[in-house]
């Protein structure tokens, strides 16, 4: 059972991955990234974090990946010429990531202390990690919200037009 | 019953196919998105790890790794929006003045 | 049979009763949106197909099933025809965490009133609201039409900003019950005082139910925030180029959503399938009789909820004119935003000196 949703949706995952690569236009890009996206919450799921697949599907696919389509259709972003990457990226780095690749399949086909997943593995709760970010890692959670109230205000800053632009488109 | 090292090599492919992905694409958006898929990556080694090792801190690192993304998301799009303007072009050759 | 066959056998019973009740919900909510939208405006509604026109969304189903399929020429065609199915099955989908009555077991069947009983099944229902965006949006976009574009763009633009108010404005329920578990949440407003201990009184929650009202009109796109389909300045928005089976589509998903916001307040705000009474009528005696009233009243109160909800629906968009764009994102972002955040702040005190 467990087996099948894993192959299913790692499948899904790396159809995903693969596509977002071939695919030419950016939206169809952005679509197979949702793909990927919400496969990998129930992914999340069989690792026992449901609070976090649920996080996933609201805040990734939900809202960053509408985003994304938003500004497609905003800037109409029409097909991109295919290219196969500049020199720099065929001398240093396809084989930077063959390497790294290749190191971890190899570190993790070795490794003997890794466990197994089960479908009866103990699910963690949305109230221990609620006990645990609001106690004693209140300080990070406060940070990362200044970091998001910054993230806004420069968003906004950007986005807008500046006044001696608008003065002169009109 | 899965391995772990099914999830993390899993992850370890998806991170390369972002790297190449940013390698190859020529748009700005779609370069934007392989960089999502690299975080989405990581994302998912990391709960393979909070399974193994500590359930509650692991997650809170995810989720933390969300909200950084969130923002990131925020102002990269925004930086987008700002180069289409200045530029009327999104390919990312015809970009790289690092000026507008 | 194992109890594994036994759970999937059950799972799938539920699912095609729940659909088809859903289904018949939607079309009748239709005929009901039209009766009501008459009688405000002073004439009949639809009144010639069967006794007062209850046959009327059998015949719109078939005039709709009948015409036929147009594709117009420069779509992009493989989104244009997924855009439909994605809108509708997101807003079928989310009604399956919903529980329509209470824990009742029959023949194995673990919980024959919930599809599915999950741990978060708030945050199930609010991430596959969030997914539905796409229908709308990917419509849009690939009708390769000005108008369409604009209806996407404006429908993704309203929802991304009410999802935000709608969610947290639920943040006071969860607080309160201590859970994301729908079950568990309803069984938090289960008490002998009936009506005064649901959540919108008894939990202090009368203002988010308001706030929650207002951002879920927009995030289903109905009037007065239903500035996506604006017939007066974008033709028909997001779905003008659609015909036929496809456009029936968005119109079903559209009141799908419409009774899946129903639900989501019924549950969190009004009770769930809890009586309004409380304890105050006696149970019959009789045990026969007790067995109906305990298998079958839980849903009966759960329905009138949901349709006491759908009225209030119809009677805002017959009585309120349209936002202007500008004029919603503000309320959005200015009024709505604020105002749930201030209601979190102000119920945790309140649970908070209560506890």
């Amino acid at each position: 059972m467990l087996l099948i949703i894993f192959i299913l949706f790692a499948g899904l995952c790396l159809a995903g991955a693969i596509n977002l690569l071939l695919q030419t236009h950016p939206i169809n890009s952005a679509l197979s990234l949702i793909v990927v996206m919400v496969s990998l919450a129930v992914l999340y799921l069989t690792l026992g974090a449901e609070f976090l697949a649920a996080a996933q599907v609201i805040v990734y696919a939900g809202a960053i990946m509408v985003l994304f389509t938003f500004v497609v259709m905003l800037l109409n972003a029409g097909k991109e010429e295919r290219t196969l990457g500049s020199f720099a990226s065929w001398s240093v780095g396809f084989p930077a990531v063959a390497v790294i690749l290749a190191v971890i399949a190899s570190v993790l086909i070795k490794s003997q202390g890794l466990g197994t997943v089960h479908l009866s593995d103990k699910i963690t709760s949305t109230q221990e990690l609620s006990a645990m970010l609001f106690k004693e890692l209140v300080l990070p959670f406060e940070v990362t919200s200044v970091l998001v109230l910054i993230a806004i205000l420069g968003a906004v800053a950007l986005a807008r037009r500046g006044d001696g632009e608008r003065k002169g488109g009109q | 019953m899965i391995p772990i090292s099914w999830y993390l090599l899993l992850s370890g492919a998806l991170f390369s196919l972002g790297v190449i992905g940013f390698l190859i694409k020529r748009n700005l958006i779609t370069v934007f998105m392989s960089i999502e898929l690299m975080l989405n990556a990581v994302n998912l080694s990391f709960v393979a790890f909070a399974h193994e090792l500590n359930p509650v801190k692991g997650q809170i690192f995810v989720f933390f790794v969300m909200m950084v993304a969130a923002a990131e998301a925020a102002v990269g799009l925004a930086i987008i929006i700002a180069v289409f303007r200045a530029r009327a072009t999104l390919a990312v050759d015809q970009i790289d003045l690092m000026k507008l | 049979m194992s109890p594994l066959l036994t759970f999937f056998l059950w799972s799938l019973l539920k699912c095609v009763v729940v659909t088809v009740v859903l289904l018949i919900g939607v079309a009748y909510t239709v005929l009901l949106e039209r009766k009501l939208v008459g009688r405000i405006q002073n004439r009949w509604g639809p009144n010639r197909v069967g006794p007062f026109g209850l046959l009327q969304p059998l015949v719109d189903g078939a005039k709709l099933f009948l015409k036929e399929e147009l594709i117009p020429g420069n779509v992009y065609k493989p989104l244009f025809l997924i855009a439909p199915i994605i809108a509708l099955g997101c807003a079928l989908i989310s009604i399956s965490v919903v529980p329509f009555g209470g824990p009742f077991t029959i023949w194995g069947s673990p919980n024959l009133f919930q599809i599915s009983d999950v741990n978060f099944g708030l945050l199930v229902i609010l991430g596959i609201t969030s997914i539905g965006i796409y229908g709308i949006a990917l419509a849009g976009w690939s009708s390769n039409n000005k108008f369409s574009l604009l209806g996407a763009l404006r429908s993704s633009a309203q929802m991304i900003s009410y999802e935000l108010a709608l969610g947290l404005s639920l943040v006071g329920v969860g607080m309160r019950a201590g859970s994301l578990n729908l079950r568990v949440i309803i069984e938090s407003q289960t008490s002998n005082k009936g009506l005064l201990s649901w959540n919108i009184f008894g939990g202090m929650q009368f203002f988010a139910f308001f706030l929650y009202l207002m951002a879920a009109y927009a995030e289903t796109n109905r009037s007065p925030f239903d500035l996506p389909e604006a017939e007066s300045e974008l033709v028909a928005g997001y779905h003008t180029e659609y015909s036929s089976m496809k456009f029936a589509m968005f119109f079903m998903a559209e009141y799908a959503n419409m009774i899946t916001v129903g639900c989501v307040a019924t549950m969190l705000f009004l009770g769930g399938w809890t009586s309004p009474f409380g304890n105050l009528v006696p149970m019959p005696h009789n045990t026969f009789l007790l067995g109906l009233v305990q298998a079958f009243g839980p849903i009966m109160w759960f329905v009138i909820k949901v349709f006491s909800f759908l009225f209030l629906y119809v009677w805002v968009r017959g009585t309120l004119p349209r936002f202007r764009y500008d004029q919603l994102m503000g309320f959005g972002w200015r009024v709505l935003l604020p105002l749930t955040i201030l209601n979190i702040v102000g119920s945790s005190l309140w649970f908070a000196y209560h506890s």
